[in-house]
Formats: structure tokens, C-alpha cells, sequence
């Protein structure tokens, strides 16, 4: 018998667009509120994880055609080069820079470069989270 | 400020994560090479740098040092970092003819870097918990490195090596923060600073025997010793190599770091537990060592005398002792490495590893016999060669502080370990010569290069002590001295 699951594909096509804005928002707001680049990626790759549940892996990957392995390795890179911009300034390694800007829609912001390495971060914890389900769930 | 102390622990980071995108392995082994190369250069550079101008720290994120994290290259870091380097090179080009495709497609290049950072870091930190997180690179990878290949014997010992790791780790994590609770740093500097203040009350004591246990485990000593010959056992050649000569140097660098910076306020306890725990392993892995028949198991429980004799001699906690420990430990961590190389060759050209079922190689195979020779003889430390004067200076060491039960069986294991590697001498490489299957002659002389390599820089290291010998003394100054060490770090 084929499995009918209508409800569950219609509610995921609602419900993984307000994890990935959550997840989002999480990323953002790491710096003065509760959230992080760790826990950011998290939520997005159980966004995807979701889809995955109500779809199959071919859908995901067609919808998303990534090469997780090699997120892992430009999460990394994010995250180093962040730390190599110090050495090029002639500053210790890792340091961090920042300021406040005048950006056209969002007014008065400040943007620090430790939001770069968080980028590396979140990439890293999507790429490691779904390489470890991706080949769990295609091992026979 | 200076950048270039953290350049060991980058390079085979950034040179790891640029492996990942580039799968064709010609162009993993050309880009191993060269950053292995790139990072040897560096450590010394780095040893210059320290001899000429003290110890070298820097702030990581422009942080002020108990507050950040610090990373601190010492004389004795920046020997390590170049003899971990060097061994690398040496076991990466010896990879290339012997870890077969299968496992050269599935990462092993990109780990075995992380591998390095691992080392590396763990060498130059100058924070515990820094500590903690390098030991996890380190011991992430080398999960990674164990049970790459998947064979039956690799997954049943991976579990083993996994488990007493895993547990390690949490035992390490709770020392920390039994340490943290007391003394409220993290900063190795800073921590000295602050024991140094209340005296090593009772509590400290304790914490300083927990660590011990945390860094017997990942270095072997007695009674946490069980997992590593057969752990070690699973591993291919160049792998185990890797292990042998790194791994649990590190947890032996750990212990001598921690009881000669931190911990050194009430040696009757900690010392005097220290040096039977190190005649305890000496003892034990001389029994294995002279109880198999099997070349891989003889020269793992060389490794656990090794342990034995290096943390010995830190444990006298005087000048001529601690001299000989990092003496020792160098030249160990070379002929460990080089010896591994040479009897993976011999296990290639047998097709076994026990040592009953093979003789006669010399016939067939003079250079490698020869070599196997020298580095046998260097192991024991007879009087040109490296292992001489570490295990002299040791000596002395345990005169002077009137262990002479401590003399008695440093002086008899080496006899021991030279029973133990002449038997594989004599019953391999003489004899009537086996029927070799086969013979790959030109994969054998690939291989014996970098083991050949590794031999000769042992035999430099033993003729040319005399000029190296400044910059051992200077590694022990830092030791003797902890208030160089913490001057250097919290800059007053």
C-alpha cells in the first residue's frame, strides 16, 4: 500500500521556512542575545533533516545540491582566514575587528568580524550534521 | 607579538583544509610534502629564535596572557615541534609506498595533518584547557588514522582505543575543573603563580595525582598502560610509526610539563609516586618485551620502557635528571619512529610479523639488515649513539638523589631492550634464508629512505651532542625554573 503523507509534506513546505528564519535569526543574534553560530547550524540542518523525513534524499538533493564534505572545508577556511586577516594587519592571530556603519535599509549597524568566524562555524555544524545523517542514511 | 609561534599548530591546519578540496593524490602528496617541509624549516627557525632571544609567547586574539589564551614556545616546545615535524616528513613520504589506495582516497592526508595540529598545539599552548582541546585533535584524528582501512582486527581494537580514550578525556575535563574551582585560571603561567601562592595545600595534591592518571593514560605508564599494545597492534606501519613516537610522548610532555611548572611544592608525594609508577612501567614493559615472538609486539613494549625511563627522570626533579628526561625523550621519539619504518619493511618482506617464521633477510636485503643494526644498537644506547647520554645523564640524576634501586633498573632494562631488539636481529636477519614470495626490492627501497633518513638524523643526534647540547641545557633551565616560564608569560 502507498503510504499517503499529504499533511505531512504540506506542513513541512510551511514549517522548514520558519526553521531556517529561526535559525537565522539565531545566527544574528549570537552576539548580544542567546544563540551562536553552533547552535544556528543546528537548527538549519534540522530544517533540512525535516525535509528529508517528509521527502526522500533524492528531493533534498536536488533541492539543495551540496556537497556537504566540502561545506565542512569552506566552514574551516571562513573560520581561518578570519584568524589570517589579524596576521596580515600585523596584529596577534585571531584578532578581532570592528565598527559601526551607516548600511542604506538597516540604519546604524555594527559589524564585527567575529561574525565571519561564526559563519565558519555554522558552516562547519551544517556540513558535519548532514554528512553524518546523509551517510547513515544511505549505508545499506 | 609574533606571530610565528602559532605557525606550527596553522600550517597543517590551513595545508589540511586545503587537502579536502583537492582530492587527486598526486597533489596530496606534493602538498603534504612541502608543508611538512615548510613546517620543519619553521621549527628551526623557531629554536633560533628562542636560543637568541628567550622564551617566545603571543597572545592569541590580542588578549593580555591570563586572560586570553597564550601560546608559548619554550627551548623544549620548539625541540618537539621540530622533532614532530621531522618525523612526519619522514613517515608521510614512507606513506606514500605503503598505506595503499583504498586508504589514501579516504582522507588519510588531510588527517594526518590534523594529526599534527593535534601535536603541535599540544606542544605550544600555554593554557590547559587549550591543552584539553589539542589532545582532542589529536586523538580525534588518530581514532580517524586507527580505523581507516576497516578490517576486523582495526574496528575490535578502534572500540578498545575509543572507550579508555573517552573516559581519559572526561577524567581530564574533571581535573580541570577541580582546578579551576581552587584556583580560579586556566593560564598554565598564571595557575604556577597562583599554587605557588597557597602552597600546594592537600586538595592540590590530589589534583595533581589526577592529572597524573589523565596523562598515564594517553602516555602508558603502569598501571594504565593496558590499552596500548594491542591498540597499537591494529595500526599499519606508517600509522603506528606516528603513534609510536607521538602520542604518547605527549601525554609525557604533559606530565612533565605539569609537575615541574605547576605542581613541584610537595615532591615527597608526588615525586616519589611519579618515580615508582616509572619503575613500575619500566618493569612491566620489559617483561613484554622480552615475552613475544612478534616484532610489532616487541617494539610497542619498548615504547612503554621508553615511558618508563623518560618519566623517571623527570620524576628526580633535579638538574642532571630532567636534562637526561628531555634528552631521552628526543632521541626516543627518532628511533621509535625509525624503528616502527624498519619493521614494517621487514614485516612486508616476510609477509608475517613473527618473528619465528622469518630468517635470513640479511642475505637478500644487507641495507636494510644494517640499518636495522644501528638503530638497534641506538635504542640501547651504546656510547657514540643517541640513546647514550640521556640515559647517562639519568643515571647520574638518580645518584645524586640516591635512588640507586631507580639506577639499578634503568641500567638493567637497557640490557633487556637489548635482548629484546637483538632477538629480532638475530632470528630475522641471520640464519638460513627464508623463501621470499614475491620480491618487491624496488618498493623496499622506497620504503627504507625515510627510515634511513630517520637513522642517520638519530646518528647525528648522538656525534653531534656537543653542539646541540646548549640548547638541551636550556630546555631544562626553563623546567628547573618555572619563574622563567611565568616572567615570560604574564610579562613583569
Amino acid at each position: 500500500m502507498k503510504t499517503n503523507d499529504v499533511i505531512l509534506q504540506t506542513a513541512t513546505k510551511v514549517v522548514s521556512l520558519v526553521i531556517v528564519l529561526f535559525s537565522i535569526r539565531l545566527f544574528f543574534s549570537g552576539h548580544y542575545y542567546a544563540g551562536g553560530g553552533f547552535v544556528g547550524g543546528l537548527m538549519t540542518s534540522a530544517a533540512i533533516v525535516l525535509i528529508m523525513v517528509a521527502y526522500d534524499m533524492k528531493t533534498v538533493r536536488a533541492m539543495l545540491p551540496i556537497n556537504y564534505r566540502i561545506l565542512i572545508g569552506v566552514g574551516l577556511l571562513t573560520a581561518v582566514s578570519t584568524g589570517l586577516i589579524a596576521v596580515f594587519q600585523g596584529d596577534p592571530f585571531l584578532t578581532h575587528y570592528y565598527g559601526y556603519f551607516d548600511l542604506p535599509i538597516l540604519g546604524k549597524t555594527s559589524l564585527h568580524t567575529a561574525a565571519l568566524f561564526d559563519l565558519g562555524v555554522y558552516l562547519v555544524v551544517v556540513g558535519v550534521t548532514m554528512t553524518i545523517i546523509q551517510s547513515i542514511g544511505e549505508s545499506e | 607579538m609574533n606571530n610565528m609561534v602559532i605557525f606550527p599548530i596553522l600550517l597543517p591546519f590551513i595545508s589540511g583544509i586545503l587537502l579536502l578540496f583537492f582530492r587527486n593524490l598526486k597533489v596530496q602528496k606534493t602538498f603534504s610534502v612541502l608543508s611538512l617541509s615548510a613546517s620543519t624549516l619553521l621549527a628551526l627557525y623557531l629554536i633560533a629564535d628562542v636560543y637568541t632571544n628567550g622564551i617566545r609567547t603571543l597572545d592569541v586574539s590580542n588578549w593580555a596572557a591570563p586572560f586570553g589564551i597564550t601560546i608559548v614556545a619554550d627551548m623544549l616546545s620548539s625541540i618537539l615541534v621540530l622533532t614532530t615535524n621531522i618525523i612526519a616528513l619522514c613517515v608521510v613520504i614512507y606513506s606514500f609506498n605503503s598505506i595503499g589506495k583504498e586508504r589514501e582516497k579516504f582522507y588519510y592526508y588531510p588527517v594526518f595533518q590534523m594529526l599534527l595540529i593535534g601535536v603541535n598545539g599540544a606542544f605550544l599552548t600555554g593554557d590547559i584547557f587549550n591543552l584539553f582541546v589539542f589532545f582532542e585533535v589529536m586523538l580525534m584524528s588518530s581514532y580517524v588514522l586507527l580505523v581507516l582501512g576497516g578490517t576486523k582486527i582495526q574496528l575490535r581494537e578502534t572500540i578498545k582505543y575509543i572507550l579508555v580514550n573517552v573516559i581519559s578525556s572526561a577524567l581530564f575535563v574533571i581535573a580541570v575543573a577541580y582546578l579551576y574551582s581552587v584556583v580560579g585560571t586556566l593560564n598554565m603561567a598564571h595557575l604556577s603563580e597562583r599554587i605557588a601562592e597557597i602552597g600546594q595545600p592537600g586538595i592540590i595534591t590530589v589534583i595533581a595525582v589526577l592529572f597524573l592518571i589523565v596523562f598515564g593514560l594517553k602516555g602508558a605508564v603502569f598501571p594504565l598502560f593496558f590499552w596500548l599494545p594491542g591498540s597499537y597492534y591494529a595500526a599499519p606501519a606508517p600509522v603506528l610509526a606516528l603513534f609510536g613516537a607521538l602520542l604518547t610522548k605527549v601525554g609525557v610532555y604533559s606530565i612533565t610539563r605539569t609537575y615541574t611548572l605547576m605542581f613541584y611544592h610537595d615532591t615527597d608525594y608526588t615525586h616519589t609516586l611519579l618515580s615508582w609508577i616509572a619503575i613500575a612501567t619500566i618493569i612491566i614493559g620489559v617483561i613484554g618485551a622480552i615475552a613475544y615472538w612478534d616484532i610489532k609486539k616487541i617494539v610497542i613494549y619498548n615504547i612503554i620502557i621508553a615511558v618508563g625511563v623518560i618519566v623517571y627522570g623527570v620524576s628526580l626533579f633535579n638538574e642532571a635528571g630532567t636534562n637526561g628526561a628531555v634528552l631521552y625523550l628526543v632521541h626516543d621519539m627518532i628511533i621509535k619512529a625509525a624503528l616502527f619504518l624498519l619493521i614494517g619493511i621487514m614485516a612486508k618482506i616476510a609477509g608475517t610479523s613473527d618473528l619465528r617464521k622469518m630468517s635470513g633477510l640479511i642475505k637478500e636485503f644487507p641495507v636494510v639488515g644494517w640499518t636495522f643494526f644501528v638503530a638497534a644498537i641506538s635504542l640501547a644506547g651504546i656510547p657514540p649513539l643517541s640513546g647514550f647520554a640521556g640515559k647517562l645523564l639519568i643515571v647520574q640524576g638518580s645518584i645524586e638523589a640516591g635512588d640507586y634501586f631507580g639506577t639499578f633498573i634503568i641500567l638493567g632494562s637497557s640490557l633487556i631492550v637489548l635482548y629484546s631488539i637483538m632477538k629480532v636481529f638475530i632470528n630475522g636477519f641471520w640464519g638460513v634464508p627464508m623463501k621470499i614470495e614475491n620480491k618487491q626490492t624496488k618498493t623496499v627501497n622506497m620504503l627504507l629512505v625515510p627510515a634511513m633518513v630517520l637513522v642517520a638524523i638519530s646518528l647525528a643526534f648522538g656525534l653531534g651532542l656537543e653542539k646541540l647540547l646548549p640548547y638541551f641545557s636550556q630546555a631544562t633551565e626553563t623546567l628547573m625554573n618555572p619563574d622563567l616560564y611565568i616572567d615570560a608569560v604574564l610579562k613583569e
